[in-house]
């Protein structure tokens, strides 16, 4: 096995990027982005007549997308690893269904793109499988409705709520080579800075960025100057500004850091309150914005750190803190 | 960096609240339904003749009706969003936790979705309500015991 651990961090040798199949929501596809995205909706049904089934119609479609510029069929995979954010992770396991291949469904709230990207890369770096494709899907609605309120209920927000993206991504990962690579992983740890408030998850996330960042960096003896661009997933505004003074504090001061969740959306047109979040946000912005980028060679290395908050409304309401994790994957052109 | 001062940093940092424009938009969305159910009032008893006792329900039946259809509609929440207690605190308020939190369920049918969450909001005040007028009636009776 040509891969081995520094710490919590993994450099791969062996695992490309083959396809993406991407699929958003309509108020993604009026962000700054909207044109990258193989398909958007107009509403939260996607056609189909609950919100469930919508977010399901979304990942499938993705996942069509996915498999069709690879040229494979769903039978050619040799396993499926998918996140998602509702319980049981139904959205995954209710596509899957349909699809008589091997699937592990793995819930890391919103850090799921990197965290079922990463276990795919181990699987593959260790010649155990030649293929997978990662599921990553979110919806604005279902999420609103497991974790908050209803849809429809009126009530003003705090300044410092996130606003979940509605999106679905699925990546192909091979052995094969093909022009990107993924090419290092660092796997997070559970950071709880006693932060208690569900409607600010960037001020909860943002120590568990911090972490994983500092872990990759030290494993790996690099820093903000090995790469074009350093993303965290879905931090948003607050969390990101949280995120950039935990680095000062340590004379820090990185220009080529930015967050998934300010990208997605325009932040100051849109009605996104502090930014984008859930797992669709990272993995909308890392699959079309950079993956393009490093497609065209305008960026070689980039790393994406995908935060989640661990959180569920029934330990909110027993007054637990939030405990969060963060997830790194870097991804690189080959020469 | 430990808890306490993470706590400290990010309160600095924190988005600046907008205390006094939620303020105003509560006093004058709040204050726009009081009046409009003022109108509802007059109407119903200046034209349709009603007692002020058959033209309180009348109105504020009305106005529950007119939350549920813009609920349904998906206006009330954009409303709601700019209004804040102005729309959470009359019964509008109340009317748009029902039927949303209905709205929500249909998909899981007429008894496990409609039924069990309609109230899922709203129960709260429902039970507190119950709770807190009891207490107060027991009150009220001790009190004329001794006067």
């Amino acid at each position: 096995m040509s891969s081995h651990f520094l710490g919590n961090s993994c450099l791969i040798e062996n695992v490309y990027i083959a396809s993406a199949g991407l699929t958003a929501g309509m108020v993604e596809a009026q962000g700054p982005l909207g044109q990258k995205f193989d398909k958007t909706y107009e509403d939260h049904y996607c056609g189909e007549d609950s919100f469930e089934k919508g977010e399901r119609k979304m990942l499938q479609d993705a996942l069509n997308f996915c498999l069709q510029k690879a040229k494979k069929k769903d039978k050619d995979i040799d396993l499926y690893i998918g996140s998602d954010l509702l319980n049981q992770n139904v959205t995954v396991s209710y596509l899957m269904r349909n699809i008589a291949r091997p699937a592990f469904n793995v819930y890391g709230a919103c850090s799921g793109f990197a965290l079922s990207n990463a276990l795919a890369a181990l699987l593959i770096e260790g010649q155990c499988i030649d293929n997978v494709v990662t599921l990553v899907s979110s919806h604005n609605a279902t999420a609103e409705r497991q974790y908050r309120f209803p849809v429809e209920y009126g009530i003003q927000k705090k300044d410092t709520t996130t606003f979940t993206a509605t999106g679905a991504v699925a990546t192909l990962l091979t052995n094969k080579p093909t022009n990107i690579k993924v090419e290092s992983i660092t796997l997070g740890r559970i950071i709880d800075y006693k932060q208690n408030d569900p409607n600010d998850m960037g001020r909860a996330m943002a120590p568990a960025a911090y972490d994983t960042l500092m872990t990759h960096f030290h494993d790996l003896n690099r820093g903000f100057d090995d790469y074009d661009q350093v993303v965290t997933g879905d931090l948003s505004q607050y969390g990101h500004e949280l995120l950039k003074e935990m680095l000062a504090q340590k004379k820090i001061y990185p220009k080529n850091y930015d967050d998934c969740g300010c990208l997605l959306y325009d932040i100051h047109n849109q009605d996104v309150f502090q930014g984008g979040s859930g797992c669709a946000c990272s993995a909308l912005v890392s699959m079309s914005y950079f993956y393009e980028k490093l497609l065209n060679k305008e960026m070689k290395r980039v790393l994406i750190v995908s935060t989640g908050a661990l959180l569920s409304p029934m330990m909110t309401f027993q007054k637990e803190t939030i405990p969060c994790v963060a997830h790194a994957i870097s991804l690189e052109v080959v020469e | 960096m430990n808890t306490n001062e993470y706590n400290r940093m990010a309160e600095k940092m924190k988005p600046k609240g907008q205390c006094l424009k939620h303020c105003m938009n509560a006093f004058l969305y709040g204050g726009a339904i009081g009046i409009f159910a003022q109108i509802v009032l007059e109407i119903f008893m200046n034209i349709y003749h009603c007692s002020e006792k058959e033209a309180t329900p009348m109105m504020i039946i009305t106005l529950v009706f007119i939350a549920c259809l813009l609920t349904g509609l998906g206006i009330y929440d954009n409303i709601a969003k700019n209004a804040g207690a102005g729309t959470f605190i009359p019964i509008t308020g109340f009317a748009n936790s029902m039927s949303s939190s209905a709205l929500d369920s249909k998909s899981e049918g007429l008894i496990f979705g409609i039924g069990s969450n309609m109230f899922k909001l709203g129960g709260t005040v429902i039970t507190y309500g119950i709770v807190s007028s009891s207490l107060l009636g027991v009150i009220r009776y001790v009190l004329t015991l001794f006067g």
